[in-house]
């Protein structure tokens, strides 16, 4: 399996082990990645708000770079944010010759040109459907069986493109965390918002919204993540929130590939888990071999 | 039971192949008179508006997006209540709610609503307009200064981005708030307080070409 790749911002920065955890896992799994060179932002929710054409000519400008490279059409995205920018023009200017034409009048000025065969692929989609929960079975060397993990997709990898998954009740995740031995925490909060910007903007908002879905994570020890925005939402203001309603929210807090990463035996460095803002202890020493087995969550669980 | 599989689906049933035809089929939205023809990319208020009207014209007021809204419960007006002020054209009172700017863009009234209405994208759309009348101050400078960083340099760096944010609101007191999660992210070296270095601006010609192209419709 071969795709074309685009990490998208926060890959760069505060979601660096996303991208470490991404590159690491696909290659255990004889996934390849190209990087398509000189990618730029997809304009993220600050040009839709801007600007509508703005906002479908900067992820345009990806999927021109990607089709120059030539040998594959697929591009594998592992943040919602911006594999929703980059589907939103593949599935609107794939049925709009107009707004291809303006799109691409645009990109005339840096030479480019998109025809609208590209496909956008996220992480999930190709990990639960091209790879599959058998791969990560019949590559398993670190058991985690005795790990409870709850699923979390947020919104923009679900709606309002289905592709891959139910919108409103995803389980794709599922297939994944069982077949690594681990048991799935059964919880409605999967595809519930997390709050996203309003972090920066409305505060007190996206907290309530956080502390709703770590509430309905207690049991679980470990949320598995595939977007940048979620991961930091609920891993980045635990200690806070615990504080505030007056009991222990904290729970570990991954991305998917960085779990299913280490599932594969790959070590706690090769997914940069030293990067994470929310790792328990309980959930380091288990996955770095030095306990057998953990308690259930609650229990001993800091 | 989600709400979904309550609602008729228009084609298919279950997961995968479909929930693609079923969801998709509802989502095929009206989005073709928004996204380039309609109001986005027009000048001036007035027909901006209207063409929000206009694709979410055959709104039944059922509240199927208002239940839906994960951020209901801090809006001032309810998504459905503010779409009735957008049909009735009743301007001044849909400017003064708060109820588009906690849009999060999760997509889940776009995706439930029976009509297939395009309710996201008319949110962003109501989102421009204020930002165009200089309302919702923070949240406008907070896209502003993002786009204005990946204007200069082709990709976002938090550090400079959250600086131009910062000055362009003003309060000397908003950086505090940063201050806990800022702390976590310089300890493991995720963002830094080093200057960046000059870039060679690679996305301004297209910039430019987009603002050439909206002030010429």
């Amino acid at each position: 399996m071969r795709y074309l790749y685009y990490p998208g911002c926060s890959l760069e920065g505060t979601a660096l082990e996303y991208d470490t955890s991404t590159r690491a896992f696909l290659a255990a799994l004889g996934v390849e990645l190209r990087e398509v060179d000189q990618w730029t932002c997809c304009g993220a929710t600050a040009a839709q708000s801007t600007s509508s054409l703005l906002a479908l000519v900067l992820p345009a400008r990806n999927l021109a770079l990607a089709e120059k490279l030539g040998d594959r059409d697929e591009i594998l995205v592992p943040c919602s944010a911006c594999y929703l920018n980059l589907k939103h023009v593949e599935v609107k200017a794939g049925r709009d010759g107009r707004l291809l034409g303006r799109i691409n009048e645009v990109l005339a000025v840096e030479g480019l040109h998109w025809s609208g065969g590209t496909r956008v692929r996220h992480l999930l989609e190709v990990a639960a459907r091209g790879v599959g929960p058998e791969a990560i079975a019949q590559g398993l060397k670190r058991p985690l069986g005795d790990l409870v993990v709850a699923p979390y997709y947020g919104c923009q990898c679900l709606r309002p493109y289905a592709l891959f998954d139910d919108p409103e009740a995803p389980r794709s995740m599922e297939g994944l965390i069982e077949a690594t031995g681990a048991t799935v925490h059964p919880w409605s909060a999967g595809a519930r918002c997390c709050g996203a910007a309003h972090m920066s903007t409305h505060r007190q908002v996206a907290l309530e919204l956080v502390t709703s879905i770590l509430r309905k994570a207690k049991g679980a020890h470990v949320i598995v993540t595939v977007c940048p925005m979620c991961q930091m939402n609920l891993e980045g203001y635990q200690k806070r929130i615990s504080k505030t309603c007056g009991e222990d929210l904290r729970v570990a807090v991954v991305y998917l590939p960085q779990f299913l990463g280490l599932a594969l035996g790959l070590s706690p460095d090769d997914v940069r888990l030293d990067l994470n803002l929310a790792v328990t202890e309980t959930f380091r020493r288990r996955v770095a071999g030095l306990e057998k087995a953990i308690g259930s969550p609650g229990a001993s669980k800091r | 039971m989600a709400i979904s599989h309550i609602l008729p689906r228009p084609l298919g049933e279950g997961r995968g192949e479909g929930i693609k035809s079923a969801v998709c089929g509802r989502a095929r939205y009206k989005e073709e008179g928004m996204a380039l023809g309609g109001y986005t990319e027009k000048g001036e208020g007035v027909s901006l508006l209207s063409g929000v009207r206009d694709s979410i014209r055959s709104c039944i007021q059922c509240g199927t997006c208002t239940a839906s809204c994960p951020l209901s419960f801090a809006m001032d007006q309810t998504p459905r209540r503010m779409w009735r002020m957008v049909l009735a054209g009743r301007e001044e009172e849909l400017f003064r709610t708060r109820t588009f700017a906690l849009c999060s863009a999760c997509y889940c009234c776009t995706l439930r609503c029976p009509r297939g209405l395009p309710l996201t994208e008319a949110m962003a759309a109501l989102k421009r307009l204020a930002a165009g009348r200089n309302l919702h101050k923070g949240t406008t400078l907070f896209y502003r200064s993002f786009l204005d960083c990946v204007r200069r340099s082709g990709r976002l760096r938090e550090t400079p981005f959250m600086m131009l944010y910062f000055i362009s609101m003003k309060n000397p007191y908003l950086p505090i708030r940063f201050v806990p999660l800022a702390w976590k992210l310089l300890a493991r070296k995720k963002v830094s307080l080093m200057p960046v270095p000059p870039v060679s601006r690679p996305l301004e010609a297209l910039f430019r070409k987009v603002e050439e192209l909206e002030e010429g419709s």
